[in-house]
C-alpha cells in the first residue's frame, strides 16, 4: 500500500479470444479485452450478459472452454484461484460471519504467514482506508450493508494485490449509500493504483467510476471506451440505448450523395452520416440536443423538424423534461434548460435538432430485446 | 426410545390443531391467551412424561421401603458401574461414528441438484419407515459370524472378525439406526452456509483444503453439535439393537433396567438405574451447554 508508487503497481490484463460454454449454452462469445495497468475498467451490461462469468474467468473460479487470459503479461490460465493473488469484492460482501471484522480483514495476511505485528499495523491501515477502523472488534452481522461492503474491501486490498475484481459490490445498498461509496472506492482507486475491474449493470454509475467502460451484451462486448466516447460515438443501436436516455426514430430511407434522409411520420429529415453495406438505418438521438419550438413556426437549414404533441412534461429544478408524442406514434425524450420555452400537455411543437447531432445506427432487434 | 424422542421435541404439531378447532368460535379468547395454543402438548406431556417420571422417581425411593437403599446398591455393585459407563462410552462411539459418516453425506446433498437430492434424502428417510426391530435382525444376518460381512472377508482371503454379540457390532447397528437424526440437522445447517464464502477465502489465498477447515467447518459446528447432541441422548436410552446385537459384555443400561423391571418386578432398584442416567445426561448436557451456546451465537450472527 505504499501510495508513493502509484500506477506501478496495478496489472495489466489481457482477455483475448475468451469463450465459455455451458452445454450448448455460450456465456462469453469470443471476448477480447485489454485493461491497462492501474486502469479503472467497468464491465457494464443487461443481466446475463457475461459479467460475471468474465469475472469469475479472472478470479480462477470458471474455467475458459476456449481463449487466452493474462495478467501482468503472464499466462494465468490453469493457475488455481488461491495461487492468483488478486482481490475480489463480492455483491453479498461473502465476510466470514465467525471472525470478527479484524480477523477478516488479517485472514489473507494469515495465509501468507505474515508476522502478527506486521499483520496488524496492515489490518488497520486497510482498515483506515475505508474508514472502519473502530469495528475492528464487531462480527460482520453487527454491521449495517455498507460497513460490510467496505470491510470486504478492506479484506482485498490488505494483501496489495495488483487487481481488484468488485462484482456489483454496491448492488445490494440504497442510492444515497451507493453514490457515497462510488466515490469512495473511486477515491482508494486512485491511492492505491492498482487495477480494477469493477462489474455493474447501473449504467450511471460506469459513467462516475470508470477509466474506461466495456459494454457487455448476450456474451459479446459491444464497445469498449470512455464514458464520453460510449455517449457521443456509440458503435451499436445497444450501446446507444443502454448508455443515457435516447429517442430512436425509424423510417424509410434514401441515400443520395454524402447524405441520408429518412421519411419519419411523413416528414423528411437529413441525417450527417451513412451507413456501409445497405443496412437498416435508425436514428439516435440525445434529449439533451433537442429543442422544441411552437408549432409550424420556421426552421433554419441545418435542422430536422419533426411535429407532434407534448404527452408529457415534467419539472426537475434544474431544468424541464417532455415526451413528445410524434404523429407516427414514437415518443421523443427532451430535456430543455429553465430558460426555454415551457410546454403544457397537449400543446403542438416542432421538435428540432441539427443535422450533425443526428446519427444513423444499423438497427438491430436485440437492443430492444436484451433490455428488459 | 420414544421416550427420548418426547424430551427433545416438546410437542411440535400440537398447537396448530389446537388453533384450526378451537379459535374460530373465540377468537378473542385465545388471542388474549396464547400459551393456550400449547395446552394439548402440555397435557400429553403430563400424562406421557411427568407423570410416569413421578412415579418412577418416587417408587425408586420408595421401594422396597423409603430410604435411598436403591442407588446404594446401584453404586456399591461393579456390574452397575461398569455398564453405566460402557453405555456412555457405546454411546459417544456410537455419536462419533454418525459424525463422520453423516458429514460428508449432508455434504452431497447441499452440493448435488434437486433430483439427486431428492433420492438421497429418500435414501435416510426409507429406513425410518421399516420397524426399528426388522433393522435390527438385518444387521443379524449381516454381523454375525457366518454372516454376509464374514464371508466376504473370507472370501477375499482375510480371517473372520467376530461382530455380533461385541460393542463393534452394537455400535455399527446403532450408528445405522441413528444416523437420520446426524444427518437432518446437519443438512439443515449446511444448507445455510453461503458457498460464496468458500470462493472468497480461496480468492483470499487459502487452498481448497484450507478454506474448508477455517471456513466451512467451523460454520457446519452448529449442525454437528445438534445432531450429535440428539444421537447420544438417544443412543443412552437404546434398547433394542444392542439387546439383539450385544452379548454380555456390551449389556447397555437399558437392557438391565428392563430385566430389573419385567424380570424381577423390582421397579425400586429399575427405577434408580433410570433416574441415575437421567441425572448423568442432565450433567452432560450442561458441561456442553456453553460450548453449544457460543456457536449459537456465531450462527445467527450469519
Ligand atoms: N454454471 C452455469 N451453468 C449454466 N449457465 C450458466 C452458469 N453460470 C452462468 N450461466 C449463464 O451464463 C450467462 C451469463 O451469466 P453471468 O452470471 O455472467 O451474467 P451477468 O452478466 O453477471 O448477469 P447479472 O447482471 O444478472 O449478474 C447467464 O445466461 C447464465 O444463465
Ligand atoms: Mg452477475
Amino acid at each position: 500500500m505504499t501510495t508513493s508508487k502509484t500506477r506501478e503497481r496495478g496489472a495489466a490484463i489481457d482477455i483475448r479470444n475468451a469463450t465459455k460454454r455451458y452445454g450448448s449454452f455460450t456465456a462469453l462469445d469470443d471476448v477480447s479485452l485489454h485493461i491497462k495497468p492501474g486502469e479503472f475498467m467497468t464491465l457494464l451490461g443487461p443481466s446475463g450478459s457475461g459479467k460475471t462469468t468474465t469475472l469469475n474467468v479472472v478470479a480462477g473460479f470458471t474455467d475458459l472452454t476456449s481463449g487466452e487470459l493474462s495478467v501482468g503479461g503472464e499466462s494465468i490460465l490453469g493457475v488455481p484461484a488461491h495461487k492468483r493473488n488478486i482481490g475480489v469484492v463480492f455483491q453479498h460482501y461473502a465476510l466470514f460471519p465467525h471472525m470478527t471484522v479484524g480477523k477478516n480483514v488479517a485472514y489473507p495476511l494469515t495465509l501468507r504467514g505474515i508476522e502478527k505485528g506486521e499483520r496488524e499495523k496492515r489490518v488497520r491501515r486497510a482498515l483506515d482506508m475505508v474508514k472502519m477502523a473502530d469495528f475492528a472488534h464487531r462480527y460482520p452481522s453487527e454491521l449495517s450493508g455498507g460497513q460490510q461492503q467496505r470491510v470486504a474491501l478492506a479484506r482485498a486490498i490488505v494483501f496489495d494485490p495488483p487487481l481488484l475484481l468488485m462484482d456489483e459490490p454496491l448492488g445490494a445498498l440504497d442510492k444515497k449509500l451507493r453514490e457515497w461509496l462510488q466515490l469512495e472506492i473511486k477515491r482508494i482507486h486512485r491511492e492505491l493504483g492498482t487495477t480494477f475491474v469493477y462489474v455493474t449493470h447501473d449504467q450511471e454509475e460506469a459513467l462516475v467510476l470508470s477509466d474506461r467502460i466495456a459494454v457487455f451484451n448476450q456474451g459479446r462486448i459491444e464497445q469498449v471506451g470512455t464514458g464520453r466516447e460510449l455517449y457521443d460515438e456509440p458503435a451499436t443501436l445497444f450501446v446507444g440505448k443502454f448508455i443515457g436516455e435516447s429517442t430512436t426514430l425509424r423510417g424509410n430511407a434514401e441515400t443520395s450523395g454524402g447524405e441520408t434522409s429518412l421519411t419519419v411520420a411523413g416528414q423528411r429529415i437529413v441525417a450527417s452520416n451513412k451507413l456501409a453495406n445497405g443496412a437498416k438505418p435508425v436514428i439516435l438521438l440525445r434529449p439533451e440536443k433537442l429543442s422544441l419550438a411552437p408549432g409550424n413556426k420556421p426552421q433554419a437549414d441545418s435542422q430536422n423538424s419533426l411535429t407532434g404533441n407534448i404527452s408529457e412534461a415534467i419539472y426537475l429544478g434544474s431544468g424541464s423534461k417532455y415526451q413528445v408524442t410524434l404523429r407516427d406514434g414514437s415518443v421523443a425524450i427532451v430535456r430543455a434548460p429553465l430558460e426555454a420555452q415551457q410546454f403544457a400537455i397537449g400543446d403542438e411543437v416542432d421538435l428540432r435538432w441539427h443535422i450533425s447531432d443526428c446519427k444513423l445506427l444499423a438497427d438491430d432487434e436485440r437492443a430492444d430485446l436484451t433490455l428488459t | 426410545m420414544s421416550q427420548t424422542i418426547d424430551t427433545t421435541a416438546p410437542g411440535g404439531s400440537g398447537p396448530r390443531q389446537a388453533n384450526g378447532v378451537a379459535a374460530q368460535p373465540r377468537r378473542w379468547r385465545l388471542a388474549a391467551y396464547p400459551s393456550l395454543l400449547a395446552l394439548p402438548a402440555v397435557l400429553l406431556l403430563i400424562a406421557a412424561m411427568a407423570y410416569p417420571l413421578l412415579t418412577i422417581v418416587s417408587r425408586s425411593f420408595s421401594e422396597p421401603e423409603w430410604g435411598l437403599q436403591n442407588y446404594v446398591w446401584f453404586f456399591s455393585t461393579d456390574v452397575n458401574i461398569q455398564v453405566l459407563l460402557r453405555t456412555f462410552s457405546i454411546s459417544a462411539w456410537v455419536t462419533l461414528v454418525c459424525v463422520i459418516a453423516a458429514y460428508p453425506y449432508a455434504y452431497l446433498m447441499t452440493v448435488v441438484g434437486p433430483r439427486m437430492r431428492l433420492v438421497l434424502i429418500l435414501c435416510v428417510l426409507v429406513p425410518f419407515w421399516v420397524s426399528g426391530v426388522v433393522r435390527t435382525l438385518a444387521w443379524v444376518i449381516l454381523l454375525q459370524d457366518s454372516g454376509v460381512i464374514n464371508s466376504v472377508l473370507k472370501a477375499i482371503g482375510f480371517g473372520g472378525v467376530k461382530l455380533i454379540r461385541t460393542p463393534t457390532g452394537v455400535v455399527i447397528g446403532m450408528a445405522q439406526v441413528l444416523l437420520p437424526f446426524m444427518i437432518l440437522p446437519l443438512y439443515s445447517v449446511m444448507r445455510g452456509i453461503d458457498l460464496r464464502l468458500v470462493q472468497a477465502a480461496r480468492s483470499l489465498g487459502a487452498r481448497p483444503a484450507l478454506a474448508f477447515w477455517q471456513v466451512y467447518l467451523p460454520l457446519s459446528l452448529p449442525g454437528v453439535f445438534a445432531g450429535a447432541i440428539i444421537v447420544f441422548i438417544l443412543a443412552l436410552g437404546f434398547y433394542i439393537t444392542p439387546a439383539l446385537l450385544g452379548g454380555p459384555r456390551s449389556t447397555m443400561l437399558s437392557t438391565l433396567v428392563q430385566s430389573q423391571v419385567l424380570s424381577l418386578l423390582n421397579w425400586g432398584r429399575g427405577g434408580a438405574m433410570g433416574v441415575v442416567l437421567l441425572v448423568s445426561t442432565f450433567i452432560l448436557l450442561a458441561l456442553a451447554a456453553p460450548l453449544m451456546r457460543q456457536r449459537h451465537k456465531q450462527a445467527s450472527r450469519s
